[in-house]
């Protein structure tokens, strides 16, 4: 076991924080946030540059082989200034339906346009009834000639304002809540009979309402089988997950980091107010939490990739569970040691806040694993 | 980075598992299993069968019979141990006393005590608390006058772990009242036959012996048993609680604990179903369970990084969050098995007390629980109390 990082991870590392550290100050990413887009078209060059696009795709599709650790390093980087560019949607999720899901055509028609930064992707899943349930799907697919013809409705798709395809999930078999007859369809946003209303959310990231009416799309926008779709969505939202949980760590270590700075350069009394002990000792209880969120997230990264679906799903509803717990603990002291000024959006820290917890509701918060998790008869059941 | 045991590791382990399942007793087994205290002869026995397996000290350098295996081999078979469950080598000599007398002590002291250490030939007690030094150990009374070649040593130890059975106590005493208090403090070792000595029990809230009053009356002590130099006994106690703390989360103790609250409530019902069944305790075991893996990835990232700074004897002050974690989620396990059990865990179980002879009041795995409920509360307060713990963190790695 070694949890050293490579000479490669290692230049990951340090030319991303190099990169964020010039260019997403606070002040430079409350600027991005007020913009039209909300994201930067510049730093999304810049990823791009980087190789940050093409990381998780294999060589002969142009990308650089990288595995979940790397993307682990760039998540955790990413979260760390708060980024706001739509690299999840994209890399992660859209990326992972065409690694996992893509034959051969599939991505040579898109992967190299993604690993270039040419193109934007996301992931439909959400729908009215759904909450956290990726096997609740009532938007359909029919055969339609040698293609489909897909209608209903996603919720709140991520970054799926900006994305130029979005991957939906859709029934072409059996009831809303069955696990058979799931497919996975890649929508061109542009294609007659979608519709989209982006907004912004509580962190100021993107979403969209999408509208599918009579949507036609051909044989080649399916991936995987399409009765059999659910396990390709269980492996891509698993990877997913563990991404989230490292960005979570980013998110949780600056606000860590940035409350114990507070508590050295704040006086009250005429001393730091981090010489009381109690306000130390929340600290510490801040500090212990980011690092138990930390070995859960090295946990699920070392599961991320695993065969073993039911064993790799677990590892996440407890990654998932413990972040969300760790999480909220972690950015509710962050604001309470910040006193007054930490309920303001002049402080970094309330953004963090939010940021912690809309990772929480993506994807399953925390109550929402452990529950799940429990009814599977625990982690080591 | 490679988040995957090697197959060097595995190889190890099954190694490890494979004497286990040969070698340890069915009764000590069956003992730690019901949460039984395991007395002085099966400590003994067991830990005869470690030696002559050439594995009762493996932390400590190949020259004193140490097995030169790396952090993660020391890692692995120490939660192998736990998990089977078998008892985990005495802490007393193995170690504190013992690394103390490899690093500070002389040649003589080397050849004498350390392979009575190994084969358990000398049961060793801790002498640092006493009733006015507790998390402020440094302010300990306990005296030690140097007349001729012998220290006459007066003083109160106590909370003194298994002291009844002890053949040996390592003492911190004060050779010199004027210094500062850090700085007038000597280790001695004391022979518990010596005249003087008198051990009286403190009998805990679960009713165990497991703790005991140590009070020292004109004992006199041969200065070849003074450890190191005089007044340098508070460097070689801080070297020493900084070794208890590397082995103190007991990730595999409590992995056995979580394995065994699954076992006995798939037989205890709720509702007419098994407990096992219940949603809500479904969910309170898997809380635990996710706690306990991210401990265990915590625990492995301190001992890899152990790994590679070379063993300095000094641990990295964030193993004191194993300390805090690994209390809380032992008290948990306890909590959550003692709840299992449900009224069974009520009655008082006299089965270890002389003369008592009647069959267990329900199952007889019940009786243990709540007396381990009560024990376990201990491990947030011995080792530096977790607020201690607390202050550690805030100064060594916040810099508050």
């Amino acid at each position: 076991m070694d949890f050293d990082l490579s000479e490669e991870q290692s230049i990951l590392k340090d030319s991303l924080d190099r990169l964020l550290g010039d260019k997403y100050g606070f002040e430079e990413r409350n600027r991005i946030l007020k913009s039209d887009t909300g994201w930067s078209a510049e730093m999304w060059r810049q990823y791009a540059e980087m190789g940050l696009m093409a990381l998780p795709f294999a060589e002969a599709d142009g990308g650089l082989g990288g595995g979940a650790v790397d993307m682990m390093i760039v998540m955790e980087a990413l979260g760390r200034v708060l980024a706001l560019e739509p690299y999840f949607a994209t890399v992660v999720l859209g990326g992972g339906f065409l690694r996992l899901g893509g034959t051969a055509e599939q991505r040579a028609a898109l992967a190299p346009a993604v690993a270039a930064g040419e193109t934007k992707l996301a992931f439909g899943h959400t729908e009215r009834q759904s909450r956290y349930d990726l096997h609740h799907v009532e938007t359909t697919a029919r055969p339609d000639g040698a293609g489909w013809l897909l209608d209903g409705a996603k919720s709140v798709v991520l970054d799926g304002d900006s994305a130029d395809h979005v991957f939906v999930t859709a029934r072409t078999a059996g009831g809303p809540r069955e696990a058979a007859g799931i497919g996975v369809f890649l929508v061109d946003a542009a294609a007659e009979g979608v519709s989209r209303r982006g907004y912004r959310m509580q962190d100021g990231r993107r979403a969209a309402e999408l509208a599918l009416d009579a949507v036609r799309v051909g044989p080649e926008a399916v991936y995987g089988a399409p009765e059999e779709g659910l396990a390709l969505v269980g492996a891509v939202v698993d990877r997913a997950i563990a991404a989230l949980c490292a960005e979570a760590v980013g998110v949780m270590g600056a606000m860590h980091a940035e409350t114990v700075d507070y508590l050295k350069m704040r006086k009250q009394f005429g001393v730091p107010i981090g010489a009381f002990q109690v306000l130390q000792h929340q600290a510490v209880d801040m500090y212990v939490a980011t690092e138990q969120a930390r070995s859960i997230t090295h946990y699920a990264t070392m599961m991320a990739e695993d065969d073993d679906a039911e064993a790799r799903a677990r590892a996440m509803h407890a990654a998932k569970a413990e972040i969300g717990r760790a999480g909220r603990q972690v950015g509710e002291a962050a604001i309470q040691l910040h006193g007054g000024v930490g309920m303001t959006e002049d402080y970094a820290v309330g953004h963090r806040f939010k940021r912690m917890t809309m990772i929480d509701l993506t994807f399953g918060d925390g109550e929402h694993h452990l529950r799940t998790l429990a009814g599977k008869g625990g982690l080591a059941a | 980075m490679d988040l995957r045991y090697t197959d060097d590791e595995i190889a190890f382990r099954d190694e490890v598992r494979g004497f286990l399942r040969d070698t340890v007793p069915d009764d000590i087994r069956r003992r730690m299993v019901d949460g039984e205290h395991v007395g002085k002869d099966d400590m003994v026995r067991w830990t005869r069968l470690l030696n002559d397996r050439g594995w009762a000290v493996p932390h400590w350098p190949e020259r004193y019979g140490g097995t030169g295996w790396d952090p993660m081999k020391q890692y692995i078979f120490l939660e192998e141990l736990q998990k089977h469950p078998a008892p985990s080598p005495l802490p007393f000599g193995v170690n504190m006393v013992g690394p103390v007398i490899y690093t500070f002590g002389s040649d003589a002291q080397k050849a004498r005590f350390l392979p009575r250490i190994a084969n358990l030939d000398d049961w060793w007690c801790q002498g640092f608390s006493e009733p006015g030094a507790g998390s402020d150990l440094a302010s300990l009374k306990t005296r030690a006058v140097r007349e001729g070649d012998h220290y006459v040593v007066n003083g109160q130890k106590t909370w003194t772990t298994l002291a009844q059975y002890a053949d040996w106590i390592f003492c911190l005493v004060r050779t010199d009242p004027q210094a500062k208090k850090q700085e007038g403090i000597s280790f001695l070792l004391i022979d518990m036959t010596t005249p003087g000595i008198e051990v009286r029990p403190i009998v805990t809230i679960d009713g165990g012996r497991e703790i005991n009053e140590v009070f020292l009356t004109d004992v006199r002590v041969p200065t070849e048993n003074l450890v190191g130099e005089e007044n340098r006994g508070w460097d070689y106690a801080k070297f020493l609680l900084g070794n208890e703390r590397t082995n103190i989360a007991r990730v595999g103790m409590s992995k056995q604990r979580v394995a065994r609250i699954r076992e006995l409530a798939a037989k205890e019902m709720s509702g007419g179903r098994p407990l096992l069944e219940d949603q809500r305790f479904l969910e309170k075991l898997t809380a635990i369970e996710i706690d306990l893996k991210a401990l265990e990835m915590t625990q492995l990232r301190v001992v890899a990084a152990d790994a590679k700074r070379g063993s300095t004897g000094r641990p990295d002050p964030a193993s004191s969050i194993l300390k805090i974690k690994g209390s809380e989620i032992q008290q948990a396990t306890t909590r959550l098995l003692m709840e299992v059990m449900g009224p069974y865990a009520m009655p008082y179980a006299q089965a270890a007390e002389a003369g008592w002879n009647e069959p267990p009041v329900g199952p007889d795995y019940a009786a243990h629980a709540a007396p381990a409920y009560f024990n376990t509360r201990k491990v947030s307060i011995y080792g530096g109390s977790n607020e201690i713990q607390k202050n550690i963190i805030a100064k060594a790695v916040l810099g508050l």
